[in-house]
């Protein structure tokens, strides 16, 4: 790994973290959801840990040992076993990623419906695997099925799924994110990430690419079809 | 084809909202208290009778299982339901669609479920990358407080329920369910030795049952329909309706729910309009996810989408995430990159699973494959590993032996040489990893 291109570090980065007022309250719900004494918690306050750091720098954020530190005292863990936790999982990122964090699919259902040529257009736009764009924008990862093989193939960009992929769309989609174009917001919803990325966001339509609504068949559904156009409790018909 | 009327997911592709008040008019909610008035023992039988399996892949009773929860705590340890929402078997997305298009559904069947089997809370487990999907939950949940419905005296029951709501971070080894546990915890998500099973030494050492979305999501419905509705639909032993992912070379993938025991034909043409390029344009297909064994078109094609149809093919309808296959795949390339995903997703606990993943990745890289010993290897990893992951990850490996074994024969390696100086295989393949 000693030619990838780190976004140069500060190695006193995360020595002062501290929760935000905000997610203080959010960190008393998450701990209130399970037994005391149990370190549940470990998972939800590392993934709300990683995305203050995240709002903090522009980026999608990741996982200081200080930061983990910080995690462990306040759970009364062990550093160590909270390391292991940030290690085992692939979404705590320990080393900076850039502001958007392509998560391409590479796994069979994606790759029968061409995510190769996805990953072409990746690096068309100059992005290489496992590595960060130069001006900080772009990480790529090859990731493993993220669920939504209907739709194959897809790309998760920070929290939103980019499905129906073409050569085409996915350099369309990393064109508008390189010049912060308006978007639209498609069959995906709410997003939860910070003030800035909710700007850019709106560069790109999120879910299918093409013309399709959800997992749905593509020209439409062969099945409760009623339901396009009004609710209904089929146990009427009974 | 399954009747409109007898479908369960009426909002599957979300057409209409997925809050409470369109919910309740789908039907959702409607009754629960009295649902609930039988008695856990009632629920329980009617589950059994209706011949539910878990949805999840293992296709075992519901009822059944449910009925191994102790009746009574005689040391005071609660009991819990933990819903399996990690859903990472590649090819599988059908409990996405619930989660995010009639969450409620799911909700429902987790308070009657938790109350069949006494337990004092239920934990949903659902996939980190499902980030909207966990939010729209958490909605859903919140939603259902406020009304009542779960939470002190849940549905005017008189029983008290919680529902909490946690995410994973991206490990596929925590849909296996002492992983998941391990993992709710706050551990790596490590699987446990079995026995002690999850009915007896479960979540924080307590009793609990972890059963898949769409098991927990059609109770609801079996129960205000019946049983014999349910167990009317489909074959015997294998009943019920079930959502299919359809996805790889189809003309027009989609998740769909139909009756168990379709045939592969009618399910293919039907929704998703034949397969890309004609029916004789097919060459293989995985029927469950990437953990059961591929079939070839010729057995495939009128047989039988349920447990029992395709266990017969020494398949398995596994999560019902049917990958198919035309002609045009390089099905080596395609079953090594399912190789290469368990290789990543390996949790690292057991020298068969940790090793005989990444040797396998090794072995499928030569041109011409060591049959004898893949096979050796094959075998080692499913006999010695302590979790589904290790004993199926050979799974692929095999099905190319058995049916594909020219493509991997030195005869095909001669006719596919590439010009000298040119690389063997593409950059975006099973040596995808980091470079």
């Amino acid at each position: 790994m000693s030619d990838v291109n780190f976004i140069k570090v500060d190695p006193n980065f995360g020595r002062d973290f501290a929760w935000t007022p905000d997610n203080s309250k959010t960190v008393a719900v998450h701990i209130a959801k399970y037994p005391a004494g149990r370190h549940s918690a470990v998972m939800p306050l590392l993934d709300l840990a990683q995305r203050q750091v995240g709002e903090q720098t522009n980026t999608q954020g990741w996982l200081p040992v200080p930061v983990i530190e910080f995690v462990a005292r306040q759970l009364d863990m062990p550093y160590m076993r909270v390391y292991e936790v940030a290690s085992f999982y692939t979404m705590y990122n320990l080393q900076p990623v850039g502001k958007f964090h392509v998560q391409l699919c590479g796994t069979t259902p994606c790759m029968l419906r061409g995510s190769d040529d996805v990953m072409r257009a990746c690096k068309d736009r100059g992005l290489a695997k496992g590595r960060t764009t130069l001006d900080g924008l772009f990480t790529l990862t090859e990731v493993e099925c993220l669920g939504a093989c209907a739709n194959a193939p897809m790309v998760q960009i920070n929290d939103d799924n980019f499905e129906d992929l073409t050569y085409d769309s996915m350099y369309a989609i990393l064109k508008a994110l390189t010049e912060g174009l308006p978007i639209k917001e498609g069959d995906q919803f709410q997003t939860v990430s910070g003030e800035e990325f909710r700007k850019l966001y709106h560069a790109v339509k999120t879910g299918p690419q093409i013309d399709r609504k959800t997992s749905c068949p593509v020209d439409g559904p062969t099945t409760l079809k009623e339901m396009v156009t009004a609710n209904h409790d089929y146990r009427e018909a009974l | 084809m399954l009747a409109d009327k007898d479908r369960i997911f009426t909002n599957i592709y979300g057409f209409q909202p997925w809050g409470l008040a369109a919910a309740q008019k789908r039907g959702d909610w409607d009754g629960t208290k009295k649902l609930l008035e039988v008695g856990a023992d009632a629920i329980v039988e009617a589950i059994k009778a209706s011949g539910l399996r878990g949805r999840g892949g293992a296709g075992f009773s519901t009822g059944m299982k449910w009925s191994f929860m102790p009746k009574e705590s005689k040391d005071g340890r609660p009991s819990y339901l933990v819903i399996n929402a990690d859903e990472s078997e590649p090819g599988t997305c059908k409990d996405r669609e619930i989660m995010r298009h009639d969450p409620h559904k799911l909700l429902e069947g987790a308070l009657i479920g938790g109350f069949a089997m006494r337990a004092v809370a239920a934990y949903i487990y659902i996939r980190g990358e499902y980030v909207h999907e966990a939010h729209r939950l958490q909605t859903a949940i919140d939603e259902a407080y406020a009304k009542g419905f779960i939470g002190k005296n849940a549905c005017g029951s008189g029983y008290n329920f919680d529902i909490y709501l946690h995410r994973g971070a991206g490990a596929y080894i925590c849909g296996e369910e002492t992983a998941l546990l391990e993992s709710l915890e706050g551990k790596k998500g490590q699987p446990r030795l079995k026995p002690p099973f999850p009915a007896g030494v479960g979540l924080y050492g307590c009793p609990t049952t972890v059963n898949n979305v769409e098991s927990i999501a059609v109770v609801p419905t079996i129960l205000r329909r019946g049983a014999a509705w349910f167990a009317g639909i489909g074959r015997a032993n294998n009943t019920g309706t079930k959502l299919f992912c359809i996805s790889g070379h189809v003309n027009k993938p989609c998740n769909v729910e139909e009756a168990m025991g379709i045939s592969f034909r009618e399910l293919i043409e039907t929704h998703c309009g034949g397969i890309r390029g004609g029916w004789d344009n097919l060459l293989a297909v995985i029927p469950g996810g990437s953990s059961v064994p591929c079939v070839p078109a010729a057995q495939i094609m009128d047989a039988p989408m349920d447990f029992d149809g395709l266990r017969d093919l020494k398949s398995g309808l596994g999560t019902a995430a049917v990958i198919v296959m035309d002609k045009s795949t390089d099905i080596v390339k395609a079953i090594a990159r399912l190789s290469y995903f368990y290789k990543h997703e390996s949790c690292g606990q057991c020298t068969p699973c940790r090793v005989g993943t990444a040797k396998a990745g090794k072995l499928m890289q030569e041109p011409v494959w060591d049959g004898a010993t893949l096979e050796d290897l094959a075998q080692v990893m499913s006999d010695a590993s302590i979790c589904g992951l290790g004993q199926a990850a050979p799974n692929p490996i095999r099905s190319i032996q058995k049916y594909f074994p020219d493509e991997v024969s030195e005869a095909a390696w001669k006719g596919k040489l590439p010009s000298p100086g040119e690389p063997l295989t593409t950059e975006h393949s099973i040596h995808g990893e980091t470079k």
